[in-house]
């Protein structure tokens, strides 16, 4: 039961990080390996401004989401979009985008460790135990859950019932395609890529509330990621939830069962079932 | 043509007449060969004139140059990135130091390589049947993951969290350890060029549909490249490990190390055996400078090294040194224009072929 509820609780948190790069590589169809670098600035910058004014975390997210917005906005223009107009095919992209994104990655490290240092990140907010069916819980992580819910909640009615929403799933599914439909599609992929990454972001400032960080860190949550929304199925929000709800248990019940330090092989555990059972996913559609 | 499309079971007259095949020379090839060999006889002296701190960026030359080069002998036909060489020096680093004290040491190297490919072969076949973008994800964290497994498995087993590898070996030996290495992973990458599955993977990397319709088993040639490029990698992590001393999880698998093995071959150029060769001499020398003038600034500076390269030079030196020699011909279009020869047609117009034909079944 313990684990159950924490499971779901982490699950739910998982779930915004996911979307992130969902948006970017199922929308953007760039595969960004410094998705979680991202995340760990969220994180430290979250810390950063509860440490400063002692307000809630939440409040930081005002700041922390606009900043990464821009931030991936910029990331997309000055270095995605030269290797996207080079590149001959998808193939030849894809590894341009592995290489860049790689090394972006170790940049983005290298200017958290001078800033931030390379001490571990942990703060105490809203640590007091609350109480589901009579056990203990700490209610930082029920309100990250409930915020995290929101966001998910907010982005899915977006991109079912706006306009731009629609444009955005349109290039998802074919970008050549929603070209003729007179879409602009390098400007919804920039969008999308901007959107993902400040998603992402707030993923992170969610999780700082009752997860420890570190600046290197960063990778593992990208596996996580790309994990889940492999599992969920490239393209498919409702299955990266319900992914991420999956990863999220099997996480927890590694955790209390066989050792904390785990966690990975969970996530892996899970990669391995899913590229033998089922490569395209729970709600991903085969290729024709 | 015929020869892809005969059989993809090998016999063993079939070896036969490959084993044969790859002992006829041309002159060229001969030429070839004979400098290369005379460049590693050279580059053997080292030691003989020189001793100290020379010495030191001599070894992790050779270290660098033997991870280069067998990162490229998969990723560089396939054009597959692989992100996993620190899982696989770590492997065999720890392969070392966990039984120093019952084995012996030229045991240890050889256990060191079996694990490298058991694990190689376990990550291949599990990613390489699907797409690419899986096996560089699986790549990417391979590391973290025998790290965290490597720390849990010491912590259960009551062990401390590092190992001690004591061994007397000089410098010197190091050096001739690595290079002989080096060596070997040069004579396989160039008899897999010659061989039946170097010419499947050009196809691989030039267009997979292609290769799967000439009949040729695109997983299986992937994966056992993979595992020929990762046991090179375990067996140099073994070479190494008595010179650290000391080995534990947070260094035996530090990311940096992958990073390192691709920077370093994409600076040189990815479309030649050798051209990981050329990246290596100059960037050690480089990363020598940075981490003695910014040593804390070093993992940021390696990101915007490897940034450069992927802008800026995207064929690597190689490219470069080809473009500047040859005018005429393009960097990276050799490749494909040789492999259109032999194959007497082009590979976009079979893909084109294919495709109308399935269009017409639907």
């Amino acid at each position: 039961m313990d684990i159950l509820i924490i499971g779901l609780l982490l699950g739910g948190t998982y779930a915004l990080m996911a979307m992130g790069l969902q948006l970017q590589y199922g929308v953007a169809r760039i595969m960004n390996l410094a998705n979680g670098e991202i995340l760990i600035a969220g994180a430290f910058s979250t810390f950063w401004f509860y440490a400063g004014t002692q307000t809630s975390p939440l409040f930081a997210l005002f700041l922390v989401v606009p900043a990464a917005f821009v931030l991936n906005w910029a990331v997309y223009r000055v270095l995605i979009l030269p290797l996207v107009r080079r590149a001959k095919s998808q193939g030849k992209l894809e590894v341009d985008c592995i290489l860049a994104t790689f090394g972006l990655s170790f940049i983005a490290v290298g200017i958290m460790l001078a800033i931030f240092g390379g001490a571990y990140l942990d703060y105490s907010y809203l640590g007091r135990p609350i109480f589901i069916l009579g056990q203990r819980y700490g209610l930082n992580r029920l309100v990250a859950f409930l915020a995290s819910a929101v966001l998910c909640a907010g982005l899915y009615l977006w991109l079912h019932k706006t306009r731009a929403g629609l444009a955005l799933r349109a290039v998802s599914v074919n970008p050549s395609a929603a070209g003729l439909v007179s879409i602009n599609v390098a400007r919804t992929s920039a969008l999308a890529f901007a959107l993902g990454g400040a998603v992402t972001a707030a993923g992170g400032g969610l999780l700082s509330m009752f997860l420890t960080f570190d600046v290197s860190l960063g990778v593992v949550f990208t596996l996580k990621a790309l994990i889940i929304v492999i599992l969920g199925g490239v393209g498919d929000i409702r299955g990266t939830i319900i992914a991420a709800f999956i990863l999220g248990l099997a996480e927890t019940a590694v955790a209390t069962l066989v050792d904390p330090g785990l966690t990975l092989a969970a996530a892996y555990i899970l990669f391995m079932v899913v590229l033998l059972v089922r490569p395209e996913g729970l709600f991903g559609r085969r290729p024709a | 043509m015929t020869e892809i499309v005969k059989s993809s079971r090998p016999r063993l007259g079939g070896i036969a007449q490959t084993l044969r095949a790859g002992l006829i020379l041309t002159a060229r090839e001969r030429r070839d060969l004979l400098i290369s060999v005379l460049l590693f006889a050279a580059a053997a002296m080292v030691p003989l004139i020189t001793e100290g701190y020379v010495l030191q960026l001599a070894i992790s030359i050779a270290m660098y140059a033997a991870l280069a080069t067998s990162w490229l002998l998969f990723s560089g036909p396939t054009n597959y990135i692989a992100l996993s060489t620190a899982a696989f020096f770590g492997i065999g680093m720890y392969t070392v130091a966990g039984g120093i004290d019952d084995y012996p040491y030229p045991l240890l190297i050889a256990a060191a390589g079996v694990a490298g490919a058991v694990l190689a072969a376990i990550v291949g076949l599990a990613t390489l049947r699907v797409s690419g973008v899986y096996f560089v994800i699986f790549s990417l964290g391979l590391a973290e993951l025998v790290r965290q497994i490597m720390t849990w498995l010491q912590h259960v087993l009551g062990t401390m969290s590092g190992l001690y590898v004591t061994i007397d070996r000089s410098e010197p030996e190091y050096y001739w350890q690595l290079l002989i290495l080096t060596a070997a992973v040069f004579m396989v990458g160039w008899w897999i060029g010659r061989s039946r599955l170097g010419f499947a993977l050009r196809i691989i990397g030039n267009d997979e549909l292609v290769a799967v319709h000439c009949g040729i088993n695109t997983a299986r040639a992937k994966v056992v490249l993979f595992v020929v490029s990762s046991t090179f990698a375990s067996i140099a992590g073994a070479v190494v490990a008595p010179r650290w001393g000391y080995v534990e999880p947070v260094v035996a698998f530090s990311p940096s190390l992958s990073f390192q093995a691709v920077i370093m071959a994409l600076l040189g150029g990815t479309h030649r055996l050798w051209g990981p060769l050329l990246g290596v001499i100059p960037f050690v020398l480089l990363w020598e400078l940075i981490s003695i003038a910014f040593p804390n600034q070093t993992t940021l500076l390696l990101g915007v090294c490897f940034l450069l390269i992927v802008y800026v030079i995207p064929n690597g030196l190689l490219g470069l040194i080809e473009r500047a020699v040859n005018r005429d011909s393009r960097p990276g279009q050799s490749t494909p224009g040789a492999l259109q020869r032999a194959l007497g047609f082009s590979t976009g117009s079979l893909r084109n072929l294919l495709q109308r034909g399935k269009s017409k079944n639907v």
